[in-house]
């Protein structure tokens, strides 16, 4: 009977279930990952969760963190939202008795659905250069962190450097700005900002849904060539952006007016999209290369050793690995932190959120972590749980990225209001009391 | 043995045309109750109520639904992931702007705008049948999404489109806690399991099924084909509505209306074939198929060849095994998993004979 056959190993699964749950408490820290590495995102999944594990095997094989081993375990969510729901419940409790430090689901419509699972939880939720923009606001948000770059500061450091490009934030005065973003939670978050910008400046701005996962988009660029825009902003994400560069070449508008968001700067963007992409801009706080200390330190002593966690070798140094790396030093920076206040022992998530929220990165403590150039400076506080706000801008040239600007700084505090007044919308919807920074400590 | 009408009498008419006729029926549903309603809670943890139960118990309801508009009145439909959204932003749009209206009244609410939804689109299959009315639905399914992408007010203006849960509050109860959404949870869904049972008993699931099985035969004794088929997009269309509200509010506490594309649709569609078509019980079974098994081999293959095989092939492993096993059933049963059940009873009545 097929059916009975079926209960047996259920119930084999449940009974094994329950007792890995009861397993020995071990001396060490746990992050569970939501980690994606089939489906129409696996190029993006797998760099950043690639480098992310191989920043953990570093950090461990070089004693852990005071002494404290990093232990991980994967779920995969597929990107799709009530798989990675099911993987946050399923990894939260830990590991063999190690707590969980923080989630990193690395997609928006995740980190919406498990944002207040996560606040009733206490396990710090990572949305790093991504994630709902008003959660930066920690009075409201206490377990959410969009590091170094949220959707809003995006937009506006990209809307500054085109000022740059035209001379000067005035001359944008009757310039026309295209955003074409993905269909999807994550594309459409900074359409609102970008209004209020097109307003303050005073340029034209259309925007162009392209629906998810984006591999058809020749009616958004007929638009694009009929509108004859100065500059389009490319809010895509996977399969999306090779295939707008290559329909932008097609349809006769110049790749060096394309401007790729944070999602939009990997090489899986623009090499799939072979000489359509030559000239393509975009920006990034994480710029590829294999140079840096930490990435030679990784190099030697993990990936060398054969346990480097990416299939293709040859991606090692790309932008989502190197991503993944820099998440990786955040994550362990907030534990190392917060082990400086609660104790060299394995810290639960609220422990953890305290480290976040004390994280001071400058140039000096970045250099110790061979991570000056690959990281920006950061400080975040109870109430900004962002902290940075800054990009570079890189240009392809056919074969790797180039780097063509200085760190361009967003209007932060033109934003701020904005995510303050949004954030207290959410918590009047909600009923949240916001937390008086003030008695933080 | 087990399950033998011997001895079962029934002495008035309506014994005879109760919900369940045998004693062991009522006795093990009434067992099933009491196990889910008063042990569950207590024995679960949030894994099984968040991650399992949840979303078993919705997706059970959505295929209720699409089951009574295509096994039993035979239209078929690829619109269902439509109307749950429908459901969804119609029941949280019902909460955000009258004030004080209880939360089962939304659902309820939200239930009828998917119906009426429904109703809208079911109007081609007055004219059309088979695979051409499923190009009809099919337009539900792209225009829904769009419609709630394009217009801000259907979540209230957010930024990402994306509307987040109320709190969850019955009659003074907070259901909060992941025990409590799937209580509430359960709650609906049973009820409308009840409902669902007795309609197709009655004279419109009689209707129903002489309109699935030959419209024209069906309309030559004088059912109105019209008002049959129209009704049953509605009611399909209130269930779906439901189990969208339920998805949205109990399960998951925040939604997109990406969240509800056409694979939605599809996964509801094979729950139903999966599951048996024209069967209440199947709806569930094709769920737990649907959602318990993936979960298994995932949970399986984490513990059995974690660390041994490439992550992401370990994913691609578990599709080819989940694809496998779902032909396997439908070679061993094509009419699902309901008559695999049936045919386990049939055989329980008959032991320890073999004949």
């Amino acid at each position: 009977m097929p059916f009975n056959k079926a209960l047996k190993p259920l119930a084999l699964a449940i009974s094994l279930g329950t007792l890995s749950l009861g397993a020995q408490a071990a001396a060490e820290q746990y992050f569970p990952l939501q980690s994606y590495r089939i489906g129409p995102y696996a190029a993006g999944g797998t760099g950043f969760f690639g480098g992310f594990i191989d920043y953990l095997q570093y950090v461990n094989a070089n004693g852990g963190v005071n002494g404290v081993k990093l232990t991980w375990s994967e779920c995969e969510t597929e990107y799709v939202v009530e798989k990675g729901v099911e993987c946050y419940e399923r990894l939260k409790k830990g590991l063999n008795g190690a707590p969980a430090a923080a989630t990193n689901p690395l997609s928006v419509g995740i980190a919406y659905a498990t944002l207040d699972r996560s606040t009733a939880d206490k396990i710090p939720l990572i949305t790093i250069n991504h994630g709902r923009t008003d959660s930066t606001d920690g009075r409201v948000f206490p377990y959410a962190f969009p590091l170094q770059l949220n959707p809003y500061s995006e937009v506006s450091a990209i809307v500054n450097y085109i000022g740059q490009q035209v001379g000067g934030l005035d001359k944008l005065k009757g310039k026309k700005i295209v955003t074409l973003y993905h269909g999807s939670p994550y594309g459409k978050e900074t359409n609102e900002v970008l209004e209020k910008l097109a307003a303050k400046y005073g340029f034209a701005l259309t925007l162009l849904e392209v629906p998810h996962p984006g591999n058809e988009q020749q009616s958004q660029w007929l638009n694009i060539r009929r509108i004859q825009p100065d500059y389009v902003i490319l809010r895509g994400w996977g399969v999306m952006n090779p295939v707008a560069l290559k329909t932008a070449q097609k349809l006769g508008y110049p790749t060096d007016r394309i401007i790729g968001n944070i999602w939009s700067n990997s090489e899986d963007d623009a090499a799939p999209a072979g000489a359509a992409a030559k000239g393509f801009i975009s920006i990034t706080t994480h710029p590829s290369g294999t140079g840096f200390p930490v990435l030679q330190g990784i190099k030697k002593s993990v990936v060398d050793a054969g346990k480097g966690n990416l299939a293709d070798p040859k991606r090692f140094g790309t932008v989502y690995y190197n991503l993944g790396v820099v998440n990786g030093i955040l994550n362990v920076e907030a534990v190392r932190i917060a082990q400086a206040r609660f104790g060299n022992k394995p810290l639960t998530g609220e422990q953890v959120r305290w480290g976040f929220e004390n994280i001071r990165l400058d140039d000096k403590r970045l250099k110790e972590l061979g991570a000056l150039g690959l990281v920006q400076p950061l400080k975040l506080s109870c109430a900004d749980h962002e902290g940075g706000g800054a990009v570079r801008f890189q240009q392809w040239n056919g074969q790797e990225w180039k780097l063509i600007s200085e760190w361009v700084q967003a209007d932060r505090a033109l934003l701020r209001p904005i995510i303050e007044a949004s954030a207290s919308k959410y918590a009047k919807e909600k009923g949240i009391t916001p937390r008086d920074c003030a008695k933080e400590i | 043995m087990f399950y033998s009408e011997a001895g079962q009498f029934s002495t008035r008419y309506a014994a005879d045309r109760r919900l369940f006729r045998l004693r062991r029926d009522r006795l093990g549903l009434g067992l099933l109750l009491v196990f889910a309603f008063a042990v569950v809670p207590q024995i679960g943890n949030d894994y099984w109520f968040s991650a399992i139960l949840t979303p078993f118990l919705v997706l059970s309801l959505a295929g209720l639904g699409l089951n009574l508009l295509t096994g039993y009145a035979g239209q078929l439909s690829l619109g269902s992931a439509a109307f749950m959204a429908a459901g969804a932003f119609a029941t949280y749009n019902f909460q955000l702007r009258i004030e004080g209206l209880p939360l089962l009244a939304s659902f309820a609410l939200g239930g009828v705008v998917a119906a009426l939804l429904s109703l809208v689109f079911g109007l081609p299959s007055l004219r059309i049948k088979g695979f051409y009315l499923i190009v009809s639905t099919l337009a539900a399914q792209f225009l829904v999404p769009w419609a709630l992408v394009k217009y801000g007010w259907f979540s209230n203006y957010n930024a990402s489109g994306v509307i987040s849960a109320p709190r969850l509050d019955v009659l003074g109860l907070d259901l909060s806690s992941p025990a409590g959404r799937y209580l509430l949870t359960l709650g609906i869904v049973v009820a409308l399991a009840f409902l669902a049972r007795n309609i197709v008993r009655s004279e419109l699931g009689r209707n129903w099924m002489a309109v699935r099985d030959m419209d024209t035969a069906a309309a030559v004794i004088g059912i109105p084909l019209a008002r049959t088929k129209l009704l049953a997009f509605a009611i399909s269309g209130f269930y779906l509505g439901v189990a969208g509200a339920l998805w949205a509010f109990t399960y998951l506490g925040t939604v997109e209306p990406h969240g509800f594309d056409l694979n939605r649709s599809f996964q509801v569609l094979f729950i139903i074939i999966i599951g048996g078509m024209g069967s209440i019980l199947g709806n569930f079974l094709g769920a737990a198929f649907i959602v318990l098994f993936p979960l298994l081999l995932s949970n399986l293959a984490g513990l059995l060849l974690g660390g041994l095989i490439d992550p992401g092939q370990l994913e691609n492993i578990q599709k080819m095994i989940f694809g496998a096993l779902i032909i396997v059933f439908l070679i061993r049963e094509p009419e699902g998993l309901a008559r695999l059940w049936q045919q386990f009873r049939a055989r329980l009545r008959r032991w320890p004979l073999r004949y």
